[in-house]
Protein backbone atom coordinates (compact mmCIF):
# COMPACT_ATOMS: atom_id res chain seq x y z
CA UNK A 1 0.00 0.00 0.00
CA UNK A 2 1.55 3.29 -1.09
CA UNK A 3 0.47 6.31 0.95
CA UNK A 4 1.61 9.92 0.86
CA UNK A 5 3.21 11.54 3.88
CA UNK A 6 0.84 13.82 5.79
CA UNK A 7 1.50 17.37 4.56
CA UNK A 8 3.32 19.61 7.02
CA UNK A 9 1.78 22.73 8.54
CA UNK A 10 3.36 25.47 10.60
CA UNK A 11 3.71 24.90 14.35
CA UNK A 12 2.28 28.42 14.77
CA UNK A 13 3.05 30.90 17.54
CA UNK A 14 1.55 28.78 20.33
CA UNK A 15 3.63 25.62 19.81
CA UNK A 16 4.75 25.93 23.43
CA UNK A 17 1.39 24.78 24.75
CA UNK A 18 1.96 21.32 23.33
CA UNK A 19 5.76 21.07 23.40
CA UNK A 20 7.06 23.47 26.08
CA UNK A 21 4.07 24.11 28.33
CA UNK A 22 5.96 26.12 30.95
CA UNK A 23 6.96 28.67 28.33
CA UNK A 24 3.30 29.06 27.33
CA UNK A 25 2.48 29.80 30.96
CA UNK A 26 0.54 26.63 31.71
CA UNK A 27 0.43 25.30 35.24
CA UNK A 28 1.21 21.62 35.73
CA UNK A 29 -2.17 20.55 37.15
CA UNK A 30 -3.02 17.03 35.95
CA UNK A 31 -0.44 16.84 33.18
CA UNK A 32 2.80 14.87 32.96
CA UNK A 33 6.25 16.43 33.01
CA UNK A 34 7.59 18.56 30.18
CA UNK A 35 9.86 16.52 27.88
CA UNK A 36 13.32 17.20 26.51
CA UNK A 37 14.45 19.80 29.02
CA UNK A 38 17.09 17.69 30.79
CA UNK A 39 19.73 15.91 28.72
CA UNK A 40 22.30 15.43 31.51
CA UNK A 41 21.47 14.36 35.10
CA UNK A 42 21.34 17.20 37.61
CA UNK A 43 24.65 18.02 39.27
CA UNK A 44 26.85 16.79 36.43
CA UNK A 45 29.03 18.97 34.22
CA UNK A 46 27.45 20.20 31.00
CA UNK A 47 28.34 22.22 27.96
CA UNK A 48 25.99 25.15 27.36
CA UNK A 49 24.82 25.50 23.78
CA UNK A 50 23.10 28.84 23.11
CA UNK A 51 21.18 29.03 19.81
CA UNK A 52 19.72 32.20 18.30
CA UNK A 53 17.66 32.23 15.11
CA UNK A 54 17.58 35.44 13.07
CA UNK A 55 14.91 36.28 10.50
CA UNK A 56 15.45 38.11 7.21
CA UNK A 57 15.48 41.51 8.92
CA UNK A 58 18.16 40.36 11.38
CA UNK A 59 15.69 40.22 14.28
CA UNK A 60 15.76 37.23 16.64
CA UNK A 61 12.93 34.75 16.20
CA UNK A 62 11.31 34.66 19.65
CA UNK A 63 8.61 32.05 19.16
CA UNK A 64 10.56 29.10 17.74
CA UNK A 65 10.77 25.59 19.12
CA UNK A 66 14.19 23.97 18.69
CA UNK A 67 14.99 20.28 19.03
CA UNK A 68 18.48 18.81 18.98
CA UNK A 69 19.52 15.19 18.42
CA UNK A 70 23.11 14.16 18.89
CA UNK A 71 25.49 11.36 19.74
CA UNK A 72 26.87 11.08 23.25
CA UNK A 73 30.52 11.62 24.12
CA UNK A 74 31.27 8.13 22.82
CA UNK A 75 29.80 8.97 19.41
CA UNK A 76 26.79 6.68 19.56
CA UNK A 77 23.05 7.28 19.79
CA UNK A 78 22.17 4.92 22.62
CA UNK A 79 20.31 6.90 25.26
CA UNK A 80 21.36 6.03 28.82
CA UNK A 81 20.70 7.24 32.36
CA UNK A 82 23.77 9.42 31.94
CA UNK A 83 22.75 11.15 28.73
CA UNK A 84 19.55 11.83 26.80
CA UNK A 85 20.51 12.39 23.16
CA UNK A 86 17.39 14.45 22.52
CA UNK A 87 16.78 17.95 23.80
CA UNK A 88 14.04 20.47 23.25
CA UNK A 89 13.92 24.16 24.16
CA UNK A 90 11.86 27.16 23.20
CA UNK A 91 13.52 30.36 22.07
CA UNK A 92 13.21 32.77 24.97
CA UNK A 93 10.07 34.87 24.42
CA UNK A 94 12.02 38.07 25.21
CA UNK A 95 15.58 37.50 23.98
CA UNK A 96 15.09 34.76 21.38
CA UNK A 97 17.98 32.69 22.78
CA UNK A 98 17.48 28.97 23.41
CA UNK A 99 19.84 27.32 25.90
CA UNK A 100 20.67 23.62 25.92
CA UNK A 101 22.69 22.02 28.72
CA UNK A 102 24.30 19.10 26.94
CA UNK A 103 27.56 17.23 26.31
CA UNK A 104 29.81 17.62 23.32
CA UNK A 105 29.17 14.66 21.00
CA UNK A 106 31.96 12.33 19.93
CA UNK A 107 32.82 11.49 16.35
CA UNK A 108 30.43 9.03 14.67
CA UNK A 109 32.21 6.89 12.09
CA UNK A 110 33.46 9.19 9.34
CA UNK A 111 31.34 12.01 10.72
CA UNK A 112 32.90 14.79 12.76
CA UNK A 113 31.24 15.78 16.05
CA UNK A 114 27.92 17.37 15.15
CA UNK A 115 24.40 18.07 16.40
CA UNK A 116 21.23 17.84 14.32
CA UNK A 117 19.02 20.91 14.84
CA UNK A 118 15.34 20.95 13.92
CA UNK A 119 13.38 24.22 13.94
CA UNK A 120 9.65 24.89 13.83
CA UNK A 121 7.85 28.20 14.31
CA UNK A 122 5.17 30.53 13.02
CA UNK A 123 5.98 31.26 9.37
CA UNK A 124 7.92 28.00 8.89
CA UNK A 125 5.75 25.66 6.83
CA UNK A 126 8.03 22.63 7.00
CA UNK A 127 10.40 22.04 9.90
CA UNK A 128 13.95 23.12 9.04
CA UNK A 129 16.86 20.73 9.55
CA UNK A 130 20.41 21.96 9.95
CA UNK A 131 23.55 20.88 11.79
CA UNK A 132 25.99 22.37 14.24
CA UNK A 133 29.69 21.57 13.94
CA UNK A 134 32.44 22.62 16.35
CA UNK A 135 35.18 25.22 15.82
CA UNK A 136 37.71 23.15 17.80
CA UNK A 137 37.32 20.02 15.61
CA UNK A 138 38.62 19.01 12.20
CA UNK A 139 35.45 19.05 10.10
CA UNK A 140 37.10 18.94 6.69
CA UNK A 141 36.69 15.22 6.11
CA UNK A 142 33.07 15.08 7.32
CA UNK A 143 30.93 14.03 4.33
CA UNK A 144 27.95 16.25 5.15
CA UNK A 145 30.08 19.25 6.08
CA UNK A 146 31.88 18.94 2.75
CA UNK A 147 28.58 18.99 0.85
CA UNK A 148 27.93 22.50 2.16
CA UNK A 149 31.03 23.76 0.32
CA UNK A 150 31.63 27.50 0.67
CA UNK A 151 28.57 27.82 2.94
CA UNK A 152 29.83 25.27 5.49
CA UNK A 153 31.00 28.08 7.78
CA UNK A 154 27.32 28.76 8.55
CA UNK A 155 27.23 25.40 10.36
CA UNK A 156 30.10 26.08 12.77
CA UNK A 157 29.35 27.28 16.31
CA UNK A 158 31.56 29.70 18.25
CA UNK A 159 33.28 28.85 21.51
CA UNK A 160 32.31 30.62 24.74
CA UNK A 161 33.65 30.24 28.28
CA UNK A 162 30.76 27.88 29.15
CA UNK A 163 30.37 26.05 25.86
CA UNK A 164 29.24 27.20 22.46
CA UNK A 165 26.98 29.77 20.86
CA UNK A 166 25.46 29.48 17.42
CA UNK A 167 23.46 31.82 15.20
CA UNK A 168 21.09 30.43 12.58
CA UNK A 169 20.17 32.85 9.80
CA UNK A 170 16.93 32.09 7.95
CA UNK A 171 17.71 34.49 5.10
CA UNK A 172 20.38 36.85 3.78
CA UNK A 173 23.98 36.77 2.64
CA UNK A 174 25.03 34.30 5.33
CA UNK A 175 21.88 32.19 5.24
CA UNK A 176 22.43 28.97 7.18
CA UNK A 177 22.53 25.75 5.21
CA UNK A 178 19.29 23.78 5.67
CA UNK A 179 19.16 20.17 4.52
CA UNK A 180 16.74 18.03 2.56
CA UNK A 181 17.40 14.86 4.49
CA UNK B 1 22.84 0.60 11.42
CA UNK B 2 20.81 -1.98 9.55
CA UNK B 3 17.67 0.08 8.89
CA UNK B 4 17.09 1.18 5.31
CA UNK B 5 17.07 4.93 4.66
CA UNK B 6 13.80 6.80 4.39
CA UNK B 7 12.24 7.58 1.03
CA UNK B 8 12.97 11.07 -0.25
CA UNK B 9 10.49 13.67 0.93
CA UNK B 10 8.22 14.91 -1.89
CA UNK B 11 8.72 18.63 -1.28
CA UNK B 12 6.15 19.54 -3.96
CA UNK B 13 3.50 17.87 -1.78
CA UNK B 14 4.26 20.05 1.26
CA UNK B 15 3.61 23.81 1.50
CA UNK B 16 6.53 25.84 0.07
CA UNK B 17 8.69 27.77 2.53
CA UNK B 18 7.59 31.10 1.04
CA UNK B 19 3.88 31.75 0.49
CA UNK B 20 2.85 35.28 -0.44
CA UNK B 21 -0.54 35.20 1.33
CA UNK B 22 0.97 33.88 4.59
CA UNK B 23 2.89 36.94 5.73
CA UNK B 24 4.94 35.31 8.47
CA UNK B 25 6.79 33.31 5.82
CA UNK B 26 8.17 36.46 4.20
CA UNK B 27 11.07 36.97 6.60
CA UNK B 28 11.35 33.36 7.73
CA UNK B 29 11.45 31.30 4.55
CA UNK B 30 15.00 30.31 3.59
CA UNK B 31 15.83 31.71 0.15
CA UNK B 32 18.37 29.09 -0.81
CA UNK B 33 17.10 25.68 -1.86
CA UNK B 34 17.46 22.91 0.72
CA UNK B 35 20.77 21.07 0.32
CA UNK B 36 20.26 17.40 -0.39
CA UNK B 37 22.28 15.09 1.80
CA UNK B 38 22.47 11.33 2.37
CA UNK B 39 20.85 10.08 5.58
CA UNK B 40 23.39 9.12 8.22
CA UNK B 41 22.91 7.42 11.57
CA UNK B 42 21.98 10.88 12.90
CA UNK B 43 18.87 11.14 10.70
CA UNK B 44 17.96 7.44 10.83
CA UNK B 45 17.70 7.44 14.62
CA UNK B 46 15.62 9.47 17.02
CA UNK B 47 14.33 9.65 20.57
CA UNK B 48 12.05 6.98 22.00
CA UNK B 49 9.36 7.52 24.58
CA UNK B 50 7.49 5.29 26.98
CA UNK B 51 4.40 5.41 29.15
CA UNK B 52 6.63 6.57 32.04
CA UNK B 53 7.23 9.82 30.18
CA UNK B 54 3.51 10.65 30.25
CA UNK B 55 1.00 11.49 32.95
CA UNK B 56 -2.19 9.43 33.32
CA UNK B 57 -4.44 12.27 32.07
CA UNK B 58 -2.22 13.40 29.19
CA UNK B 59 -4.60 11.95 26.58
CA UNK B 60 -7.66 13.60 28.10
CA UNK B 61 -7.79 17.36 27.48
CA UNK B 62 -11.32 17.45 28.90
CA UNK B 63 -9.98 16.83 32.39
CA UNK B 64 -6.17 17.20 32.45
CA UNK B 65 -6.33 20.90 33.33
CA UNK B 66 -9.68 20.87 35.11
CA UNK B 67 -10.43 21.16 38.78
CA UNK B 68 -11.17 17.58 39.91
CA UNK B 69 -14.83 16.87 39.31
CA UNK B 70 -15.15 19.55 36.63
CA UNK B 71 -14.45 19.48 32.89
CA UNK B 72 -13.61 21.77 29.98
CA UNK B 73 -16.37 23.68 28.20
CA UNK B 74 -17.33 22.91 24.60
CA UNK B 75 -18.57 20.05 22.43
CA UNK B 76 -16.96 16.85 23.67
CA UNK B 77 -15.02 14.92 21.01
CA UNK B 78 -12.74 11.92 20.64
CA UNK B 79 -9.93 12.35 18.11
CA UNK B 80 -8.39 9.09 17.00
CA UNK B 81 -6.66 7.46 14.08
CA UNK B 82 -3.76 5.32 12.95
CA UNK B 83 -0.14 6.34 12.46
CA UNK B 84 1.29 4.60 9.41
CA UNK B 85 4.30 5.03 7.18
CA UNK B 86 4.08 5.52 3.42
CA UNK B 87 4.34 1.76 2.94
CA UNK B 88 1.13 1.37 4.94
CA UNK B 89 2.83 -0.17 7.97
CA UNK B 90 1.46 0.86 11.38
CA UNK B 91 4.00 2.79 13.46
CA UNK B 92 3.64 1.64 17.09
CA UNK B 93 4.92 3.19 20.31
CA UNK B 94 5.44 6.73 18.99
CA UNK B 95 4.79 9.98 20.81
CA UNK B 96 1.99 12.20 19.49
CA UNK B 97 1.56 15.64 21.06
CA UNK B 98 -1.42 17.93 20.44
CA UNK B 99 -2.28 21.51 21.33
CA UNK B 100 -5.32 23.62 20.56
CA UNK B 101 -7.42 26.66 21.38
CA UNK B 102 -10.43 26.36 23.68
CA UNK B 103 -14.03 26.29 22.47
CA UNK B 104 -14.01 30.09 22.07
CA UNK B 105 -10.84 30.12 19.96
CA UNK B 106 -8.55 31.33 22.76
CA UNK B 107 -5.20 29.71 23.53
CA UNK B 108 -3.86 29.39 27.06
CA UNK B 109 -0.62 31.16 26.15
CA UNK B 110 1.05 34.29 27.51
CA UNK B 111 1.12 35.76 24.00
CA UNK B 112 -2.56 35.21 23.14
CA UNK B 113 -4.78 38.16 24.04
CA UNK B 114 -7.86 37.32 21.95
CA UNK B 115 -11.22 38.65 23.21
CA UNK B 116 -12.68 35.20 23.88
CA UNK B 117 -12.23 34.22 27.53
CA UNK B 118 -9.98 31.51 28.90
CA UNK B 119 -11.68 28.42 30.27
CA UNK B 120 -10.45 27.78 33.83
CA UNK B 121 -10.76 24.05 33.19
CA UNK B 122 -8.92 23.85 29.86
CA UNK B 123 -5.18 23.92 29.15
CA UNK B 124 -5.15 22.71 25.55
CA UNK B 125 -2.17 20.35 25.80
CA UNK B 126 -2.31 16.59 25.25
CA UNK B 127 -0.01 13.65 24.56
CA UNK B 128 -0.22 9.93 23.93
CA UNK B 129 1.70 7.00 22.48
CA UNK B 130 0.51 4.98 19.51
CA UNK B 131 -0.42 1.43 20.52
CA UNK B 132 0.85 -1.85 19.03
CA UNK B 133 -1.36 -1.29 15.94
CA UNK B 134 -0.27 2.32 15.48
CA UNK B 135 -3.56 3.61 16.83
CA UNK B 136 -3.88 6.74 18.97
CA UNK B 137 -6.78 8.27 20.86
CA UNK B 138 -7.50 11.61 22.61
CA UNK B 139 -10.51 13.11 24.34
CA UNK B 140 -10.88 16.86 23.98
CA UNK B 141 -13.36 19.61 23.12
CA UNK B 142 -14.02 21.08 19.67
CA UNK B 143 -11.68 24.08 19.30
CA UNK B 144 -13.12 27.39 18.10
CA UNK B 145 -11.98 29.30 14.99
CA UNK B 146 -9.97 32.44 15.78
CA UNK B 147 -8.78 35.58 13.98
CA UNK B 148 -5.08 36.17 13.40
CA UNK B 149 -2.97 39.09 12.16
CA UNK B 150 -2.12 38.53 8.50
CA UNK B 151 -2.98 41.90 6.98
CA UNK B 152 -6.67 41.23 6.38
CA UNK B 153 -9.77 39.55 7.74
CA UNK B 154 -8.12 36.20 8.39
CA UNK B 155 -9.64 33.45 10.54
CA UNK B 156 -8.15 30.06 11.19
CA UNK B 157 -10.44 27.08 10.61
CA UNK B 158 -11.02 25.10 13.79
CA UNK B 159 -7.89 22.98 14.13
CA UNK B 160 -5.73 20.85 16.39
CA UNK B 161 -1.93 21.03 16.10
CA UNK B 162 -0.12 17.68 15.95
CA UNK B 163 3.54 16.88 16.64
CA UNK B 164 4.60 13.37 15.63
CA UNK B 165 7.80 11.38 16.20
CA UNK B 166 8.84 8.45 14.02
CA UNK B 167 11.66 5.92 14.14
CA UNK B 168 14.18 8.43 12.83
CA UNK B 169 14.55 12.17 12.99
CA UNK B 170 14.08 12.33 9.20
CA UNK B 171 10.42 11.40 9.86
CA UNK B 172 9.79 14.20 12.39
CA UNK B 173 6.59 16.03 11.48
CA UNK B 174 4.39 18.84 12.71
CA UNK B 175 1.02 19.41 11.10
CA UNK B 176 -2.57 20.48 11.82
CA UNK B 177 -5.87 18.64 11.76
CA UNK B 178 -9.01 20.29 10.41
CA UNK B 179 -12.68 19.31 10.64
CA UNK B 180 -14.76 18.25 7.64
CA UNK B 181 -17.25 20.82 6.40
CA UNK B 182 -15.43 23.88 7.80
CA UNK B 183 -15.79 26.75 5.25
CA UNK B 184 -12.65 28.41 6.62
CA UNK B 185 -10.47 25.63 5.19
CA UNK B 186 -10.87 27.05 1.67
CA UNK B 187 -10.17 30.61 2.90
CA UNK B 188 -7.12 30.04 5.10
CA UNK B 189 -3.71 30.98 3.63
CA UNK B 190 -1.92 28.57 5.96
CA UNK B 191 -3.99 25.65 4.66
CA UNK B 192 -4.01 26.85 1.06
CA UNK B 193 -0.20 27.04 1.03
CA UNK B 194 -0.46 23.27 0.57
CA UNK B 195 -0.25 22.92 -3.23
CA UNK B 196 -2.99 20.36 -3.94
CA UNK B 197 -6.55 19.83 -2.73
CA UNK B 198 -5.69 16.15 -2.51
CA UNK B 199 -2.97 16.88 0.02
CA UNK B 200 -5.20 19.27 1.99
CA UNK B 201 -7.83 16.54 2.19
CA UNK B 202 -5.36 14.34 4.13
CA UNK B 203 -5.52 16.88 6.97
CA UNK B 204 -9.32 16.93 7.22
CA UNK B 205 -10.74 14.70 9.97
CA UNK B 206 -14.02 12.88 9.34
CA UNK B 207 -16.93 12.51 11.75
CA UNK B 208 -16.80 8.88 12.87
CA UNK B 209 -20.16 7.62 14.09
CA UNK B 210 -18.74 4.12 14.69
CA UNK B 211 -16.63 5.47 17.57
CA UNK B 212 -19.17 8.08 18.69
CA UNK B 213 -20.54 7.19 22.14
CA UNK B 214 -24.33 7.66 22.40
CA UNK B 215 -25.38 10.41 24.83
CA UNK B 216 -21.69 11.14 25.60
CA UNK B 217 -19.14 12.17 22.99
CA UNK B 218 -18.72 12.39 19.20
CA UNK B 219 -15.65 10.97 17.44
CA UNK B 220 -13.47 12.29 14.58
CA UNK B 221 -11.02 10.11 12.69
CA UNK B 222 -7.64 11.50 11.61
CA UNK B 223 -5.02 9.16 10.16
CA UNK B 224 -1.40 10.30 9.97
CA UNK B 225 1.31 9.14 7.57
CA UNK B 226 5.08 9.38 8.09
CA UNK B 227 7.81 8.85 5.50
CA UNK B 228 8.35 5.24 4.46
CA UNK B 229 11.52 3.22 4.01
CA UNK B 230 13.47 2.81 0.87
CA UNK B 231 12.63 -0.89 0.83
CA UNK B 232 14.02 -1.69 -2.63
CA UNK B 233 17.57 -0.82 -1.72
CA UNK B 234 17.27 -2.73 1.52
CA UNK B 235 16.05 -5.89 -0.24
CA UNK B 236 18.82 -5.70 -2.83
CA UNK B 237 21.43 -5.33 -0.14
CA UNK B 238 20.07 -8.31 1.72
CA UNK B 239 20.10 -10.51 -1.34
CA UNK B 240 23.70 -9.55 -1.96
CA UNK B 241 24.94 -10.63 1.44
FE1 LIG C 1 -3.43 27.30 15.99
Amino acid sequence: MALKESPSQTAGPYVHIGCAAQTAGLEKRGMGDQLGGQMVPAGQDTVTLAITILDGSGEPVKDALIEIWQAGQNGDYTTSDEFQNWGRQASDLSSGVAHFETLKPGRNGTQASHILVWIVARGINLGLTTRIYFPDEDNTSDPVFRLAGARANTLVASQTHVGYTHTIRLQGANETVFFDV
Amino acid sequence: MTEAPFKPRDLSWHPPAFFERYRSTHLRAPQQPLLQMPQTETELTGPTFGQNDLGPLDDDLITNYATPGQSAQGPRIIVHGTLRDEDGRPVPGKLIEVWQANAGGRYRHVNDGYLAPLDDNFGGCGRCLTDADGHYNFRTILPGPYPWPNGGNDWRPAHIHFSVFGDGFAQRLITQMYFEGDPHIALCPIVQAIPSDDAIDRLVARLDMTRTVPMDIRAYRFDIVLRGRNATIFENQREGT
